[in-house]
C-alpha cells in the first residue's frame, strides 16, 4: 500500500471530492468504510489514524479545559471555574448520587465524572468542523470503557457479597419464585448481566454514534453528489437535513454519554445492593 | 476514479464489531489520562474549595445565628436582672416595713417608760411634798398649841427643850392613836 507523506482527503474525507450527480459518477453511499481512515503513519505495526489522532486531542482538551478551570479554584468561581463545576455538579449529584447514594457514591464520582466527559468529548467530535468523526463509533473505545466498568463491578460484587452472594447477586436469585421457574430466571439474569450486559452497554454508546456519522456524512455527501444542474434544489434540501442532523446529533451525544454514565452506576449500585 | 477502486483501497471493510486492539488499547490510555488527572489532581482541588465555600456560607449563617443567640442571652439576663432587681426592691420594701414596725414599737417602749418614770417622780415629789408639808404642818400646829396652851395656863413653856418634847410626844401620842384606829379599823 502507497503510504502518502502528507495528510490526504483519504486520511480525512470519508467520500471522493470530484463526483457529481450528472457527471457520469455514481452516488457513494457512507458504509462500513466511512469508517476505515488511512493511517497518517505506522510505528512498528501499529497505524496512526484520524480516530486515534481525534481521542488524543479530546483527551488533551479535556484536561487542559479542566485544568484551567479546577487547578487554581477560588471560592467565588471565574466563568471557566463556574462552567466546570456547573457539569461536575450535573453528574455527581445528577447522576452518582442519585443512583448510588452520596455515601457509598463519592467513591466512584471521579470514575464518573472521567468517564462521562471523556465520552461526550469523544461523541462530540462528530460535529466539529474539520474533525466530524465520533471517536466513539469506533467500537474499541466504547468496549474499553465498558469492560473498565464491567472490571469495576464485578469483582466489587464478590468484594461485596462473597462467592455466593455474588452468584445470587447475578442470578436475581428470588426464593419467592416457584422452583420450576426459578433455575430458569437464573439462567436467564446469569446470561442478560454477566454476559450480555458489558456488551449492550458498549453496543448502546457505540451504535449510536455510528448511526448518527452514518447519516451525517449520507447528508453530506448527498448535499455535495446533487451540487450540479437542476442537482442543486435537492442539495439544499440534503443540507437543510445535513444541519437538522448536526442539530440532533448534538443532543443525542449529550444523551449517550448520560446514558452511558448512568449505566455505569447503576451497575455499581446493583454490585452494592443487599441481597433481598 | 469511482467506488470500487476506493473500496479496494481502503482495505477490508471490517465488521465493525470486531475491534482493532490498538484503538483499544489507545481509547483506555487516552481514559486513563483523563480519570488520572480528575483523580488526583483537578477534583480534589474542586472539592476543597466547594467545601470551603459550603462552609463559607454556613459559616455566615452560624454567625447570624450566634449572633441571635447572644442577643437573646442578653435579654434574657436583661429579663433576669429586672426580675432580680424587682424581688430586691420588694424585699428592702418589707424590710423597712418591718424596721419601722420595730422602731415604732420600740419608741412606743420608751415613751411608755418615760411615762412611767415621770409619773413615779411626780409621785416622790407628791410624797416628799406631803412630808414636808406634814413636817411644817406639825411644828406649826405644835407652835400654836404651845402658844395657846402658854397663852391658856400663863406657865411660860418657852423652854425650847422641854417643849419640844412635850410636843413630839403629844404627837406621837396621836400618831400611834391613829395608827392603833387605823391598823383596828383594817383589822
Amino acid at each position: 500500500m502507497q503510504k502518502e507523506p502528507a495528510v490526504s482527503a483519504d486520511q480525512m474525507l470519508a467520500f471522493e471530492t470530484d463526483c457529481h450527480l450528472f457527471s457520469g459518477c455514481g452516488f457513494e453511499a457512507p458504509g462500513l468504510h466511512s469508517f476505515v481512515f488511512e493511517p497518517m503513519f505506522s510505528i512498528g505495526g501499529f497505524d496512526f489514524n484520524k480516530p486515534i489522532l481525534l481521542a488524543l486531542v479530546g483527551t488533551f482538551a479535556i484536561v487542559a479545559f479542566f485544568w484551567a478551570a479546577f487547578s487554581k479554584p477560588k471560592l467565588v468561581p471565574g466563568k471557566l471555574q463556574m462552567i466546570g463545576e456547573a457539569g461536575y455538579d450535573f453528574i455527581r449529584r445528577g447522576v452518582v448520587y442519585e443512583t448510588i447514594g452520596k455515601k457509598e457514591g463519592e467513591k466512584y464520582v471521579p470514575l464518573v465524572v472521567a468517564l462521562f466527559f471523556f465520552v461526550w468529548v469523544m461523541n462530540l467530535w462528530s460535529v466539529i468542523p474539520l474533525a466530524q468523526f465520533p471517536v466513539t463509533s469506533i467500537f474499541s473505545i466504547p468496549l474499553g470503557l465498558a469492560l473498565l466498568v464491567y472490571l469495576v463491578w464485578v469483582p466489587l460484587t464478590f468484594k461485596r457479597h462473597g462467592f455466593v452472594g455474588a452468584f445470587k447477586n447475578f442470578t436475581g436469585y428470588d426464593p419467592s419464585l416457584p422452583g420450576g421457574v426459578r433455575p430458569l430466571v437464573m439462567v436467564i439474569e446469569f446470561f442478560s448481566n454477566l454476559l450480555v450486559r458489558p456488551f449492550t452497554h458498549a453496543v448502546r454508546l457505540f451504535a449510536n454514534m455510528f448511526a448518527g456519522h452514518m447519516l451525517l456524512v449520507l447528508f453530506t455527501i448527498a448535499t455535495w453528489y446533487m451540487l450540479n444542474g437542476i442537482g442543486i434544489a435537492y442539495s439544499a434540501v440534503s443540507f437543510v437535513m445535513t444541519i437538522v442532523m448536526v442539530a440532533f446529533e448534538l443532543f443525542i451525544q449529550l444523551i449517550q454519554a448520560y446514558v452511558f454514565v448512568l449505566l455505569t452506576c447503576t451497575y455499581i449500585q446493583g454490585a452494592l445492593v443487599e441481597e433481598h | 476514479m469511482n467506488a470500487l477502486v476506493h473500496m479496494a483501497e481502503t482495505e477490508v471493510p471490517q465488521n465493525p464489531l470486531v475491534p482493532p486492539i490498538p484503538e483499544l488499547v489507545i481509547g483506555l490510555i487516552a481514559f486513563a489520562i483523563v480519570f488520572f488527572f480528575l483523580w488526583k489532581k483537578l477534583l480534589p482541588s474542586i472539592n476543597k474549595v466547594l467545601e470551603e465555600r459550603r462552609e463559607a456560607i454556613e459559616g455566615g449563617i452560624e454567625k447570624a445565628e450566634a449572633a441571635q443567640q447572644e442577643a437573646a442571652d442578653v435579654l434574657q439576663q436583661y429579663k433576669d436582672q429586672l426580675a432580680e432587681a424587682r424581688h430586691e426592691a420588694a424585699r428592702l420594701r418589707a424590710e423597712a416595713q418591718e424596721q419601722g414596725a420595730a422602731l415604732i414599737a420600740e419608741m412606743r417602749a420608751e415613751g411608755q417608760r418615760q411615762r412611767e418614770e415621770i409619773i413615779a417622780a411626780g409621785h416622790a415629789q407628791i410624797e416628799a411634798d406631803r412630808k414636808q408639808a406634814a413636817h411644817t404642818l406639825r411644828q406649826d400646829v405644835g407652835k400654836l398649841a404651845t402658844d395657846l396652851a402658854g397663852k391658856l395656863v400663863g406657865e411660860s413653856l418657852e423652854d425650847h427643850a422641854r417643849q419640844s418634847r412635850v410636843i413630839d410626844r403629844f404627837l406621837d401620842g396621836l400618831e400611834e392613836a391613829a395608827e392603833a384606829d387605823a391598823s383596828g379599823a383594817a383589822r
